[in-house]
């Protein structure tokens, strides 16, 4: 049973120089229990799209279309008093920087007993306790300490815990994680990663994981959403969409990982650059970049399911013969 | 990447400016100030300080009454039989005038410490900053009255005062200003090609350490203008012969009671006109060439 | 903690040598110093008896040495025209002037840090930008200037408030205090509302500002996200960022508000120090006038440590990395 599932949302910036479609036409769902990855470089929307997810989309960009369902409930059909309820409670988000997001003159404690007491009616202590139950569960040795402390005073490592542990404190079904592990070192992540996705399994929660980091992804997630200037472009299972990458910008992705270059040979790259979402020519946004456009590409690319579990917005995709000029 | 040709940076300071009218009221206001002032002796229908065109019979006339020879006072006359108009031109000048000399006066003498200051660093600018500090954490009018009062009064005594009270300020910015400049790959690269330090100072450090400063100078000076006026007003200030703003308004001040009150309340409109639109002026001013506020 | 308290105190008390060496220095070199410690109207024989009496004909060094010593034991002269001594006279007017400044300082917090809260939360809306540009006037206006329109407001005009004096007192701790008494609070509200003025603008501004760039902060979206209410985010999360800021600035301009308070004393004949000043600098009293200085400059450092210290308390890094120094 899809827990989050995102029907054709738009999420626009009317700002004083144009439009930037930052979301232009995403959908996706993700079931109890599975995490979902978002990847995409940066500017590609994905963190539009959590916002947007979470209600948190402020002026000058608005939601402008699209469905956005919580357990078959319209989001977007709420108040705003509504949604402040859900968020923390029913829906949470962790951050990139988790210096940042920690208020650095509150004590961890505080940040984490306020959380609990939006949204449940119970007492400070037993509020505490929630604290330090979760404090455990993200891997924190000696909560009590840690709680009297400020942000400054813990590692990275040990703060981004904290964020997911107050992610976790109201039991939410859904979770949206914005590159919770890119400010940190890859022994940390790991570790997190690890973490996250044992509770996830435990408690049942869905996951949408937002990343422009295809390792992590590899790692971490059941299925796989690629983003490219404000649209999915493929979708899949995560080990099928990585072994057989149908669209050119993902199989660009994948190459570009530096693990997978060959030792003194130059590294793989997708020329070109990303496109600016004020002036996006309209057909497949890729097409600037990609070996294998032609005038066929001018319309933007329908989604279509090459097999049942994967979609895909491209006229030619990997699984053709190849068209490319360049050989 | 961008179409348009690289602009000339103060045709875009310009551009940012002109986006708040409130500041453009205030610019176009000021300037409007500074034509009255300069031109005083032209704009004015009588010389305030020719005792020979003064008539006693002619004083403490309502706004709007008429001279013994015909000369309407449109803001009444003061206790000597002065055209109130006439006196409040000739007082923006002198307000305007002594204000802004010590203003331009404190920026070179704070601007030439913070470059050396910054530039040598070491004991030198210990030295320097300690003193900046001391003498900021003072409230400029307390500075200001015990000079006064151990130099005694005079226009240039006046224009020393403010001089101390305002150099610190510029000093402190211009070194803070020059620390992050300093430490900037271009001063390295002068200093590579071995350009002599005067040269370096100037013609590289300078221009880069200006802005902040053209901000901070133009509400200095509306606060060096109200300190002159305050003072002025305490009895401290300008002598009457030559009678800022602030003395016409203390002039008034008896008179307030028995509802004369337009001997005070003009000169004061006038104060509070020149201080806002230089305010408002210097604050759009600080939001356009704030760095961390580029759009 | 203890440590940084000494070594604050102790960097206080070199500030204050220094200061009195300045001040010693500057008194007794710009003027004749036997000015500074004879009436005016002394002729040449009592002169040149108090020249050797007060040891002026000794070096410099010694000179100042006397001073100190002096000073130390709260000598600083007598008031020539109040005929007792000049620490004395400035210490009775002293409560005066200190409720005044506390009360102006009271307004000032009470209105500008809502006003600017209010301001910076919502930018764009007309009755921000109307207390933004109310502000501007704010600290535009001459002090003096604007203490004479409310005389002639609620004064001239309307009748209201009393126009000068302090009106009754009633004991406090053996201190003379007008709040306590309806007559006191009537004449006390226009001066106070005069030198409040300026610091109010201030505070709404530097309120703003703060509110501003908070609201832009990561940790005001994360703690959206948790779905806190906007009361208490607004309440505790960026209260408590910007108050840091804002303490400091409010502690240090509460000297230059007892500073200021020299112009609305004069306007509204307020017994404080600050008229005593300029009464003093008109008929040429200088010991007041030293004393006065020297006083003032005693509380600067004082109000300087305090602040000092509050900052500390205040901001949890600024305390513990202190605690590792």
């Amino acid at each position: 049973m899809a827990v989050l599932v995102v029907e054709n949302l738009k999420t626009h910036f009317f700002t004083k120089a144009g439009v930037v479609k930052s979301v232009d036409d995403v959908s996706f769902s993700v079931n109890a229990g599975k995490v979902l990855g978002l990847v995409g470089e940066s500017g590609s929307g994905k963190t539009v799209t959590g916002f947007s997810i979470m209600g948190l989309v402020d002026p000058p960009g608005r939601i402008v279309s699209g469905r956005v369902l919580l357990e078959g409930h319209n989001l977007l059909d709420r108040t705003d008093d509504a949604m402040r309820g859900l968020r923390g409670d029913r829906i949470a988000m962790i951050f990139q920087d988790p210096m940042m997001t920690l208020n650095p003159v509150l004590r961890i404690d505080t940040q984490m007993v306020e959380t609990v007491l939006a949204h449940q009616a119970v007492s400070k202590e037993q509020a505490r306790e929630l604290a330090r139950n979760a404090l455990g569960r993200v891997g924190i040795p000696s909560p009590d300490e840690r709680m009297k402390a400020y942000p400054h005073q813990l590692s990275g490592g040990m703060r981004q815990r904290v964020a997911i542990a107050i992610a976790l404190l109201n039991n939410p079904r859904v979770i949206i994680a914005d590159e919770p592990t890119t400010a940190l070192d890859v022994t940390i992540q790991a570790q997190i990663i690890f973490e996250v996705q044992k509770l996830a399994r435990e408690t049942g929660t869905a996951m949408v994981w937002v990343t422009h980091d295809l390792s992590v992804i590899a790692g971490l997630a059941d299925e796989v959403c690629v983003m490219y200037a404000g649209r999915i472009v493929e979708s899949g299972p995560t080990a099928d969409l990585l072994d057989h990458p149908m669209h050119p910008y993902t199989k660009g992705l994948i190459a570009s990982i530096p693990s997978r270059n060959q030792r003194g040979q130059p590294l793989s790259q997708i020329p070109g650059m990303t496109p600016s979402l004020l002036r996006l020519k309209p057909g497949c946004a890729f097409r600037d970049r990609c070996p294998r456009a032609d005038a066929a590409c001018e319309t933007a690319p329908a989604i279509t399911q090459p097999t049942p579990a994967r979609a895909l917005r491209c006229v030619h995709p990997l699984t053709e013969p190849e068209v490319d000029t360049t050989g | 990447m961008s179409s348009a040709g690289v602009e000339s940076p103060f045709k875009r300071v310009a551009a940012d400016f002109a986006e708040s009218r409130l500041a453009l009221v205030g610019l176009a206001t000021l300037i409007l100030i500074l034509i009255v002032a300069i031109g005083a002796p032209l704009v004015s229908p009588q010389n305030p300080y020719n005792l020979a065109t003064l008539d006693i019979m002619d004083s403490k006339l309502p706004p709007g009454g008429q001279s013994l020879d015909g000369m309407t006072f449109w803001l009444g006359s003061d206790d000597q039989g002065r055209d109130m108009l006439s006196a409040i031109f000739y007082g923006l000048r002198i307000s305007l005038g002594v204000g802004t000399l010590a203003t331009v006066c404190a920026l070179a003498i704070g601007l030439a410490v913070g470059l050396v200051a910054a530039w040598f660093g070491g004991w030198v600018e210990a030295v320097i900053m300690r003193i900046v500090d001391l003498q900021l954490s003072f409230p400029s009018i307390l500075i200001a009255l015990v000079l006064l009062a151990s130099l005694g009064q005079g226009v240039d005594k006046i224009v020393i005062a403010l001089i101390t009270v305002q150099w610190a300020y510029y000093a402190r910015t211009v070194r803070g200003a020059a620390l992050v400049e300093r430490n900037k790959e271009y001063i390295e690269a002068a200093t590579c090609l071995a350009l002599s330090t005067p040269r370096i100072l100037f013609k590289h450090l300078l221009p880069n350490v200006l802005p902040p400063l053209i901000v901070i100078a133009t509400v200095q000076v509306a606060h060096a203008i109200a300190l002159e006026a305050t003072l002025s007003f305490l009895g401290l200030g300008m002598p009457i012969t030559s009678p800022s703003l602030g003395l016409l308004i203390a002039n008034g001040f008896t008179h307030l009671m028995s509802g004369k009150y337009w001997i005070s309340l003009y000169p004061g409109i006038a104060l509070l006109i020149t201080i806002v639109s230089i305010n408002l002026v210097g604050d759009q001013l600080r939001d356009v060439l704030n760095p961390r506020l580029q759009r | 903690m203890l440590v940084f308290i000494i070594r604050r105190m102790l960097q206080s008390l070199i500030a204050l040598l220094v200061m009195s060496v300045l001040i010693f220095v500057g008194v007794f070199a710009i003027g004749n110093p036997i000015d500074i410690l004879i009436n005016p109207q002394a002729d040449q024989a009592e002169i040149a008896r108090a020249t050797a009496a007060l040891g002026l004909d000794k070096p410099m060094w010694v000179q100042y040495w006397e001073f100190l010593q002096h000073a130390l034991a709260g000598d600083l002269g007598r008031s020539f025209s109040h005929n007792i001594p000049a620490v004395q006279l400035i210490f009775e007017r002293m409560p005066a002037t200190v409720e005044l400044a506390l009360c102006a300082m009271l307004m000032a917090i009470v209105l500008g840090i809502p006003l600017g809260l209010v301001a910076g939360m919502k930018p764009d809306t007309w009755y921000s930008k109307a207390i933004m540009a109310g502000s501007i006037f704010g600290f535009s206006l001459p002090t003096f200037w604007v203490g004479l329109m409310l005389i002639m407001v609620f004064s001239v005009y309307l009748g209201w408030l009393p126009s000068t004096g302090r009106g009754h007192t009633t004991v406090l701790f053996g201190v003379p205090v007008s709040f306590l008494n309806w007559d006191g609070i009537m004449h006390l509200m226009m001066p106070a509302l005069n030198l409040a003025l300026f610091k109010l603008s201030l505070l709404i501004r530097l309120t703003r500002a703060g509110t501003r760039e908070a609201m832009l902060q990561d940790y005001v979206k994360f703690a959206r996200a948790k779905g806190l209410s906007m009361r208490r985010i607004v309440g505790v999360h960026v209260l408590k960022n910007i108050l840091i800021p804002i303490v400091t600035v409010i502690g240090l301009e509460f000297g230059s508000l007892i500073a200021f308070a020299i112009v609305t004393e004069t306007i509204f004949a307020w017994p404080g120090m600050g008229k005593l000043l300029i009464d003093s600098i008109n008929v040429l009293d200088r010991p007041v006038i030293v004393a006065y200085v020297l006083i003032i400059v005693c509380l600067f450092v004082v109000i300087n440590l305090l602040v000092d210290l509050l900052y500390s308390m205040l901001d949890p890094r600024v305390r513990l990395a202190e605690a590792k120094a």
